[in-house]
């Protein structure tokens, strides 16, 4: 038998989501909230290679390749957004702050 | 010759515009309006040059370009393709030949500017993007002028951005343009996925044939419609245009004119095939049309800002024209919309010079008596009043609108498959936005130009505004011969000129129609000289003294008629409309309260909801996700 | 499931919990490193070899290069040197050192031809997945362009260094 059954693969896709999901409710750090987005993305793209696999099909991994653009700009952009942020003299990082203008 | 002179003629322009982008306001004043002339100088060289290919070869058929394919991958394909027809033929030669006429004004008038290198530069692009509109031949590529025209106003209005509320007007015609973007986009690619290209005759043809579905085609039909509502700033997409004003006068005239709000007329005439086929969005056309065309008439009249008149003015008469293309005579759209290019481009240029030597003062209530002072002027923004109020056989608007009304008059609406409308309600409105056309523009040209003096004019009205002026005002004068009605000397030059295959004749309209054209500006014209002409006229002190003192005399007159019988119907009638009333208001109140409250508390939970925390929105996203989840699992 | 499975996923499970419960940001990221490159082994068990590789080479080499610049340099404030012995104590990297041996045997192991027990699912290779995303997805991989070009120019918009930044 394989490694990994699709079922395995699953399991593990749903833990590592639920990981990361907790990790943007609970941190309010910024920089921790774009970690633990990262890891929601990798296991969605974890899914869809388990997938391809499963159904023999590159589109898994095509998929893969995409939420990887994905994954790269919405860092980029994350973490322009907290060096603006910090150059503006910011104490801290806190999500919750973002909504005040001068906080 | 010319597939190599119809990708030109819009290269001319954007070469223009990237020049003096380019060179960043070192060119100098003089430098940047004679790049941007030239630019322009040559595209409207070309389009003349291409017409005159197109109208010499066979009939019917238009020239062809394929620049380079865009996009083509499985099951979608776009090009960047131009075609020239006769629709697309009209359109060149107004945007290039009244644009440069544009061009050539600015050139004077912004000559002391400091950033005329920037406007320049936004003006010419603005042509080049108008170009690429009207002639691609593929839906796609017109989305991209679509795009790019609404681009340009947002810097053309917000051009003095010193000023926040020159951004607000900027931001907030970007805004009301961009919900009818959506829409337009959304209709496009409908049509494009029903019917697999987006090339537009493959899509015509399409939809001819019978290859999509009437609900289909009902669909994409209304949401281009709305895209073209919001360009030409129609009801319910009024809002943008007056505040549009801000801008400086010449983008105005080419934004009211050549450019902007012509698009959305120029889109539906494109396709009238497909909007023949949707009875009821041409329905709806016709209605919203004649409610702005009303609209803007009534909102003209009061208006005491020179420049917001004529952009009043604007909307109601592109009303005009979407009220012809709901009743289906387009052409009658398009040569309004030529004869309404040229007049209103003489009015706003005619308007800014006026503007520009009393000081920039723009309430008409203060200027006055102005004919000794600029005789010039006062001759041109008369010519382009008549035209406007479509004073009978001297000007170019009264051909156009007479060829709208008789279309109208004529038409029938076949909503369902045995119900009919006619059109003869419409026609009554347009007659009426006719008189008060005339009404409104007079009463701008007797306050400002005649009456007792008020600001002091200054300086002279250099030779490059005045060239132009004097060119509009031939065109606005003669520009409408080329068609008139059958019961003048029967003469059908335009419609042939669109659709040679169906002229578009009625030889069976009675002669009071024409009249009934004629005689409606002039009644107008009266009613505005005795309001506002006379030197002892009634409304002309009605601004300082309160209110108006003939209406009492009217009133007086009309209750000395001594009739019981008619007293006693009143006094009923009057009775029962209070009991109406009361209960109206009462049920109105009512409404009026609890949707008030129902609204606060609304608000109040919503505002609850949007506290700015990231995570709380979070927090929601997952919620929403374990629903779903839940609700996928369970059932 | 097989052992080298279970120690994968317990790895990528381990690094994820240790990323979003660590204190210090740099610690976090030494972790995410290891999660991804466990999951990266995850992926070579599921026979998708060519995910395996970028999922090293651009999301463990390049975006998290990214993450730590910008930790670097939020905290300037402190001296370097306090900032550097505070980074280099083994309570940060003992961890994520322990975790990532275990990786790195597990991925040689995996790589070595002689790995007898591991079956590997019928691979898809490069070739395939080449052939797949410019043919079948070209539309996608434009409009994927697409994003990234905006994301350039919002990165490029928002980041760039502005004299007297109001």
């Amino acid at each position: 038998m394989p490694a990994f059954s699709f079922n395995d693969t699953l399991v593990l896709a749903a833990i590592m989501f639920s990981v990361g999901l907790a990790g943007v409710l609970v941190r309010r750090n910024m920089v921790f909230m774009l970690m633990s987005l990262d890891i929601m993305l990798n296991a969605a793209a974890l899914v869809f290679v388990a997938a391809g696999t499963r159904w023999h099909d590159a589109a898994g991994q095509v998929m893969f390749v995409l939420i990887l653009a994905l994954a790269a700009v919405e860092t980029a952009v994350g973490l322009a957004i907290i060096l603006r942020l910090h150059a503006h003299g910011r104490p801290t990082l806190d999500a919750d702050t973002g909504n005040l203008p001068e906080g | 010759m010319a597939t190599f002179l119809l990708p030109l003629l819009v290269l001319c322009p954007l070469a223009a515009s990237l020049i003096i982008f380019i060179s960043a306001g070192r060119m100098g004043a003089r430098g940047a309006g004679t790049v941007a002339c030239a630019g322009i100088g040559v595209a409207a060289v070309l389009s003349i040059i291409v017409s005159v290919i197109l109208l010499s070869g066979p009939t019917g058929g238009g020239l062809q370009v394929t620049l380079w394919p865009w996009v083509h991958v499985a099951g979608f394909s776009a090009d960047i393709a131009f075609m020239l027809d006769r629709i697309s033929m009209i359109m060149i030669l107004v945007v290039t030949i009244v644009g440069l006429l544009i061009h050539v004004y600015a050139a004077g008038y912004m000559r002391d500017d400091p950033g005329i290198a920037r406007f320049f530069g936004c003006m010419t692009l603005f042509v080049a993007a108008m170009l690429v509109l009207v002639l691609s031949s593929d839906l796609l590529c017109l989305f991209i002028g679509w795009e790019g025209v609404g681009l340009c106003s947002y810097l053309l209005i917000g051009f003095w951005y010193d000023n926040p509320a020159n951004t607000a007007a900027a931001r907030k015609a970007f805004y009301v343009t961009r919900v009818g973007d959506v829409a337009l986009l959304c209709g496009l690619l409908l049509l494009a996925t029903a019917t697999g290209s987006p090339r537009i005759g493959a899509v015509l043809a399409a939809v001819t044939n019978g290859q999509v579905s009437a609900s289909g085609i009902s669909m994409a039909a209304f949401f281009i419609l709305m895209g073209a509502l919001a360009k030409s700033a129609q009801v319910p997409f009024q809002a943008w245009l007056p505040d549009a004003m801000a801008g400086p006068t010449p983008t105005s005239a080419l934004i009211h004119a050549a450019t902007m709000v012509t698009a959305g007329v120029y889109l539906i005439a494109r396709l009238h095939d497909l909007f023949v086929m949707a009875a009821p969005v041409m329905a709806l056309t016709a209605v919203l049309g004649t409610l702005t065309l009303l609209m803007g008439a009534c909102a003209a009249l009061v208006q005491s800002d020179l420049k917001r008149i004529l952009a009043w003015s604007t909307i109601s008469q592109v009303g005009y024209m979407f009220l012809a293309l709901g009743c289906g005579v387009w052409q009658a759209a398009l040569f309004h919309l030529m004869t309404h290019a040229f007049f209103k481009a003489l009015l706003f240029l005619a308007a800014g010079a006026v503007i520009m030597r009393a000081r920039h003062e723009q309430d008409i209530f203060r200027l006055g008596g102005l004919r000794h002072a600029m005789p010039g002027l006062t001759v041109a923004f008369v010519i382009g009043a008549s035209a406007l109020a479509g004073l009978p056989l001297v000007t170019a608007g009264f051909y156009s609108k007479e060829m709208i009304l008789s279309g109208v008059w004529h038409v029938r609406f076949g909503l369902t498959r045995d119900w009919t409308v006619t059109g003869h309600p419409l026609w009554a409105m347009a007659l009426l936005g006719a008189f008060l056309t005339a009404l409104y523009i007079f009463r701008c040209v007797f306050i400002v130009f005649f009456g007792k003096a008020g600001t002091v004019a200054a300086g002279r009205t250099s030779r490059l505004m005045t060239i132009p002026l004097g060119c509009l005002c031939v065109l606005s004068l003669c520009g409408g011969v080329i068609e008139m009605p059958d019961t003048l000397p029967s003469l059908h030059l335009f419609s042939a000129l669109l659709d040679p295959a169906t002229p578009l004749s009625h030889a069976d309209e009675p002669v009071w129609l024409v009249l009934a054209g004629a005689v409606v500006p002039l009644a107008g014209l009266a009613l505005a000289w005795m309001l506002w002409g006379r030197p002892s006229s009634v409304m002309r002190g009605a601004r300082t003294a309160g209110g108006p003192d003939g209406r009492h005399d009217v009133l007086s007159r009309w209750q000395d008629i001594p009739d019981r019988a008619g007293a006693a119907a009143g006094g009923l009638v009057r009775a029962a409309s209070a009991r109406v009333f009361a209960v109206r208001a009462g049920f109105l109140d009512m409404l009026a309260r609890w949707s008030g409250r129902i609204g606060r508390w609304g608000a109040r939970m919503l505002e609850r909801l949007h506290n700015g925390r990231m995570r709380w929105y979070a927090a929601w996203i997952a919620g929403g996700l374990c629903m779903a989840l839940a609700v996928a699992v369970l059932s | 499931m097989h052992a080298l499975a279970l120690l994968a996923a317990g790895v990528t499970v381990t690094g994820a919990i240790m990323v979003i419960t660590r204190r210090v940001a740099v610690h976090a990221v030494l972790y995410l490193v290891v999660t991804l490159l466990a999951l990266s082994v995850v992926l070579v068990l599921l026979g998708a070899s060519f995910a395996a590789m970028l999922e090293v080479i651009i999301y463990a080499g390049a975006i998290m290069v990214l993450f730590v610049f910008v930790i670097m340099m939020l905290n300037l404030g402190q001296p370097d040197s306090q900032r550097e012995k505070e980074w280099l104590h083994p309570r940060a990297w003992l961890g994520p050192g322990i975790l990532a041996t275990i990786v790195c045997t597990e991925l040689l192991y995996c790589a070595t031809p002689l790995s007898g027990p591991v079956r590997l699912p019928l691979p898809i290779t490069v070739h395939d997945v080449g052939l797949s995303l410019f043919s079948r997805y070209v539309l996608m991989v434009e409009l994927v362009s697409f994003l990234l070009l905006a994301g350039l120019v919002t990165a490029f918009h928002i980041g760039r260094h502005r004299e007297g930044g109001h």
